[in-house]
């Protein structure tokens, strides 16, 4: 059974956290994470978790401990948005290679500059390839839902590989939300012990985390992490099914919202799949068929299940949350078109939308299904949708 | 490496390096392009260039400077550097060849006449 609150998802994700009562928790200050932290805070204060909090003195240090208390052994969280997931850039690389399995609440926010700090991608998109599994929350309870999830799936023997649980900076890490939580011990159960493969404070097996790794074995390192990248989508997805059996919530790559007879879909991450869907009930309404798609799971990418997805759609528009600066459209357009080539012929148009926290509407949602279905398809450069001329 | 180096199924994960002591079995001594040469007359078995060695590649028996690991010296000169009685030459690998050394890299005396 669970219990109902009223979160922000900044306190979903602590509230997560504080029922997983991680080992470790290496904590550098940065909005819109900020309130996340100062909540796990407060319950280290009040002793109602044993982790051992690390107040360090900026964010490559925060990772650079992760990355240390992961490989003792320890099992490790950490939290972090937009510039501060910039200055931890190195070690983020460090900690995917290390096959470290430290779950990490990127709060998205834009990356400076100029200095900004409301909600875009930019932050999470720009280390899309740094071997991090992505996940994207759409509101309070998923956030809180990801959170627990994503433990497992990076902890996964087959997988160990560390995770980037993201929300929407403001939109959804300081909107109150109603949150059904599970009871504290089936997440303790659910998350289960951590044992690390090759931790260091085992000195009875002593081993070298980092070493040079040159011509002769880096690649096959990379191979290694491609793979288990691959298998890290079956294990999604078999959780994503035990959390449903366990809450009521199962979870899969992505979410279809009135796709099965839609002529024309809409592909999102995050908070702004809500706002889509608010859309397409409104258009529903008056008769028309459209629906969207929410990615959940950016990194794995799931192709070949979404070109199944979007088989029997006449068309298809992408909306980005960061500009990619490709001059051909955002990395989730990219990632959409390359998964149809030469597997489904409908056109895929491309939209830039909300940097900066700039507000997305129905109304301008509602506007991308009506350029669907007039056939202005955006496929050669990205349409910035809310912007002035 | 040659062609039986592992394969990516077949190496534990993250880089790690489960076998202490591996280095060993690395041979860094193809990177040298300096060598490292005794002279056994000058030499005052003081061994600053055991200590100094950052490779543990001088050799030392009965507490005695015995010569070079030439496996895994990579000629940075260190132990010449420290030397207090300049016993130690660094000669390029170029012209080894024409200095007459044993295999751990203490210069043999020239043949009396």
């Amino acid at each position: 059974m669970s219990k109902m609150h009223a979160l922000t998802g900044n306190e979903a994700a602590a509230y997560a956290m504080k029922q997983i009562d991680p080992d470790v928790v290496p904590a550098y200050p940065i909005t819109p994470q900020t309130e996340l932290m100062q909540t796990f805070a407060q319950y280290v204060a009040d002793g109602a978790v044993q982790t051992e909090m690390i107040l360090v003195e900026s964010e490559h240090s925060a990772m650079s401990a992760g990355v240390g208390a992961s490989a003792a052994g320890a099992r490790v969280m950490i939290a972090t948005s937009a510039n501060g997931l910039a200055l931890m850039w190195e070690i983020v690389y460090i900690t995917a290679s290390s096959r470290l399995p430290i779950v990490m609440a990127v709060v998205n926010r834009a990356l400076s500059g100029p200095i900004n700090i409301h909600c875009d991608h930019s932050d999470s998109m720009g280390c899309r390839d740094a071997g991090w599994i992505q996940i994207y929350s759409e509101n309070c309870q998923e956030v809180y839902d990801n959170m627990v999830q994503a433990l497992r799936i990076s902890e996964h023997k087959d997988v160990l590989l560390p995770v980037m649980s993201t929300h929407d900076g403001f939109i959804i890490s300081h909107t109150v939300e109603r949150v059904d939580a599970l009871k504290d011990e089936e997440v303790k159960k659910f998350v289960g012990e951590y044992k690390s493969l090759y931790p260091l404070l085992d000195v009875s097996k002593p081993v070298t985390y980092g070493p040079l790794d040159l011509q002769d074995y880096y690649f096959e390192h990379k191979k290694q992490q491609a793979e288990a990248m691959k298998i890290a989508k079956r294990v999604i997805l078999e959780v994503g099914e035990e959390y449903g059996k366990l809450s009521g919530r199962s979870y899969g790559l992505f979410d279809e919202y009135q796709t099965e007879d839609a002529e024309y879909i809409i592909i999102a991450l995050g908070s702004t799949a809500g706002t889509a869907k608010a859309a397409v009930d409104d258009m529903r309404a008056m008769g028309k068929k459209v629906g969207v798609i929410k990615l959940r799971v950016f990194r794995p990418f799931p192709a070949p299940e979404l070109v199944q997805a979007l088989s029997n759609a006449k068309a298809v528009a992408v909306l980005d949350r960061s500009e990619g600066f490709s001059g051909i459209g955002g990395p989730l357009f990219q990632e959409v078109r390359s998964a149809l080539y030469r597997k489904a012929d409908m056109p895929v148009s491309g939209y830039v939308y909300g940097l900066g926290g700039r507000d997305i509407t129905p109304e301008m949602i509602a506007g991308v299904f009506g350029d669907l279905k007039e056939g202005r398809i955006h496929e050669d450069e990205a349409f910035h949708l809310g912007v002035r001329e | 490496m040659g062609e039986k180096a592992p394969g990516w199924k077949e190496i534990p994960i993250g880089g790690v390096i489960v076998h202490p002591g591996n280095s060993f079995e690395y041979n860094t001594g193809d990177w040298r392009s300096e060598r490292p040469v005794l002279d056994k007359e000058k030499c005052i078995n003081c061994l600053q260039c055991w200590i100094f060695c950052p490779d543990g590649a001088v050799l030392v028996e009965d507490e005695k400077m015995a010569g070079y690991d030439y496996e895994h010296c990579k000629g940075c000169g260190i132990c010449a550097h420290v030397c207090p009685v300049n016993a130690i030459e660094m000669i390029p690998e170029d012209d080894i060849s024409g200095v007459s050394i044993d295999e751990f890299g203490i210069k043999e005396p020239p043949p009396e006449i």
